[in-house]
């Protein structure tokens, strides 16, 4: 029971070719730039758009296998589907909008509104039953076009982007409302967004889409302690090298990294800022791996200070404002970094 | 009238050259001095008595079944045609479209000719409906209203198809994605989302079928009780009657009027 799918299409500039599985009960969350194509692939996923080639499969049943021209239209699969701006029907009330589905299924109308009425209840809206969408607040809009992607109970369940269009201060309550209706739904869970905050806080697995490819996946946690991409890297704020390990030094490309173990061939280093310290002189004793280079952006990060340090191997630090002080830093500055070699996590590329 | 209308008109007016204001009261004059001289002559006092005469009732009668049976005829032919040229690509599209629109900016009267050539006893297609079905059009109510679609259906297929451009067709995804169908996507969600556009087609087309005057006199004739809707009947009566032929245009203005009332929330959004 789970959805497998291995898709390409060509749509405009972006070239899709994905392979992707999602076990039943299981919460993905697609995590990439704009433009990556996760709109794409979930609306491939709905039937909304037609494959070049590959095939989806939802708890075995084939939706789409453009070899043996096998396809479900879109009204025949048992999909659920937020859409980014919900597309709420504007000419239905809330009570009908969320009906719909079910009317188009062929429920007698009465049985219909029954269960339109208990989603809403569910989601907290039954006040707003009679309500047009243009009425409701962008958290409420949000509820009622989960509730009627979830009334029908379908197998599979697609949002996308369900909080990007909602400010800040909505933003987190409906995420907890958000993440307790998804874990009420036993089907399998596809959710796009590009808020790495976002994707954390819902997703037992996470997989990244860059240009139409899948570049990493993994838990939250492997995606974020192990980046594969500079975009995963930069979201998740830790320096990520490239380079090539013999023994514990990898070459990278405008320099050397000592590192703890021992390693061969291709690798990633990540090093997260924290673990970046600055000295105005060329520093003495331990630490291993030091490169001069100039001070570039200096910005305030919560309680640290963030500086970009451009030269042969650029890097972000992370200090204490009195570090920062001490070390009168300022852009342009001459400044070393180093690195302990412990404070480097090495994996294969 | 709303705030941001006000500045509009009190910023935007005070800019023009005052020199323009001469031309701009003539033209003004120019569209009024005639409904004025209308309304002047009108006799209210026995305004009643001349509308119930049964020639003007006649006439009344008469094109609101007509106009009516032309618009009828307009929304079952006319937006289909406009969900194919929104909805379809094919090849001479353009080409379709601009037939489509043709009728409406040529002259009615040619438009009589045309239908006559074509639907005329002898005609292209007349003489096989004469011939097989036994049906002939001109000079008949039926022909009346075949005259009123020619000329008034491009308003609506038009206005159905601008609507349709317009709208969001992720709606129909959204749908879709609910289990529904074609049909049930075309009823539930894409008729109600361009159902203002639809509207104001199905108004147009009435307004123009109402007041056909060429195609239909070219085409239907002009026999009382027949095919003499109430423009024919205006301009008949000039010559014998001029009180019945202005309580007849009285009519039609004061139905061109409720018509402009009824779409000025669309073509004037917020003067």
């Amino acid at each position: 029971m789970s959805l497998e799918a291995d898709l390409g299409l060509a749509l405009g500039e972006l070239d899709l070719e994905v392979e992707l599985t999602v076990a039943s009960g299981e919460l993905v969350v697609l995590l990439g730039p704009n433009g990556a194509g996760k709109t794409t692939l979930l609306r491939a996923l709905a039937g909304l758009v037609p494959l070049d080639h590959g095939r989806v499969v939802l708890d075995g049943a084939v939706l789409d296998d453009v070899a043996t021209g096998e396809h479900v239209p879109t009204e025949r699969r048992p999909i659920g589907f937020v859409f980014q701006d919900y597309l709420l029907f504007p000419h239905l009330s809330a009570l009908e909008n969320v009906a719909f589905g079910l009317r188009s299924r062929g429920l007698p109308r009465a049985e219909a509104r029954r269960r339109a009425a208990a989603w809403l209840d569910r989601v907290g809206l039954a006040a707003h039953a009679a309500a047009r969408p243009r009425a409701l607040s962008g958290g409420q809009a949000q509820r009622v076009a989960l509730a009627r992607a979830m009334v029908g109970d379908p197998r599979l369940l697609l949002l996308d982007e369900p909080l990007a269009a909602l400010d800040a201060a909505t933003r987190t309550e409906v995420r907890r409302d958000l993440r307790r209706h998804l874990a009420s739904f036993d089907g399998t869970r596809l959710l796009v967004t590009h808020d790495p905050l976002e994707a954390i806080a819902l997703a037992d697995r996470l997989v990244v889409l860059e240009e139409g490819r899948v570049t990493q996946t993994g838990t939250p946690a492997e995606v974020s302690g192990q980046p594969r991409s500079r975009y995963v890297a930069e979201l998740v704020g830790v320096n990520l090298f490239h380079g090539r390990a013999d023994g514990h030094t990898l070459r990278l490309a405008g320099g050397t990294l000592v590192v703890a173990d021992e390693h061969h061939g291709a690798v990633l280093a990540a090093v997260h800022p924290h673990a970046v310290a600055l000295h105005r002189r060329l520093p003495e004793g331990t630490p291993r791996n030091v490169w001069a280079g100039t001070a570039g952006a200096v910005e305030v990060v919560g309680d640290r200070v963030r500086v970009q340090v451009t030269g042969p191997v650029p890097i972000v630090a992370e200090v204490t404002p009195a570090a920062a002080a001490e070390l009168r830093l300022a852009e342009g500055g001459q400044v070393w970094a180093s690195v302990k070699a412990t404070e480097v996590t090495v994996y294969p590329a | 009238m709303t705030a941001g209308a006000r500045h509009r008109r009190a910023g935007g007016g005070s800019r023009i050259p005052a020199l323009l204001l001469v031309p701009a009261g003539l033209a003004l004059g120019f569209l009024a001095v005639p409904l004025a001289g209308l309304l002047a002559r009108t006799p209210w006092g026995n305004l009643g008595a001349e509308l119930v005469t049964p020639r003007v009732l006649e006439a009344l009668r008469l094109s609101l079944v007509c106009s009516l049976g032309a618009v009828a005829v307009s929304i079952v032919l006319g937006v289909p045609l406009a969900f194919l040229l929104a909805r379809v690509t094919f090849p001479g599209r353009n080409l379709v479209r601009a037939l489509t629109t043709l009728s409406m900016v040529l002259p009615p009267v040619v438009g009589g000719v045309a239908l006559l050539l074509a639907f005329g006893r002898r005609g292209l297609v007349g003489q096989w409906l004469d011939q097989w079905f036994g049906i002939t059009l001109p000079f008949t109510t039926a022909g009346a209203i075949l005259a009123e679609a020619f000329v008034a259906m491009p308003f609506l297929v038009i206005s159905t198809e601008a609507g349709l451009r317009a709208m969001d067709r992720r709606f129909e995804d959204a749908a879709a994605t609910l289990g529904a169908g074609r049909w049930t996507i075309l009823r539930r969600v894409t008729l109600p989302l361009i159902a203002p556009s639809l509207g104001a087609g199905v108004a147009l087309c009435w307004a123009r079928a109402l007041g056909e005057f060429g195609a239909t006199i070219t085409f239907a004739g002009n026999l009382p009780g027949v095919t003499q809707t109430m423009p024919l009947a205006v301009y008949i009566a000039l010559e014998t009657d001029l009180q019945a032929a202005i309580a007849l245009s009285l009519v039609l203005l004061v139905v061109s009027l409720a018509v402009l009332v009824a779409l000025r929330d669309r073509w004037f959004p917020t003067a």
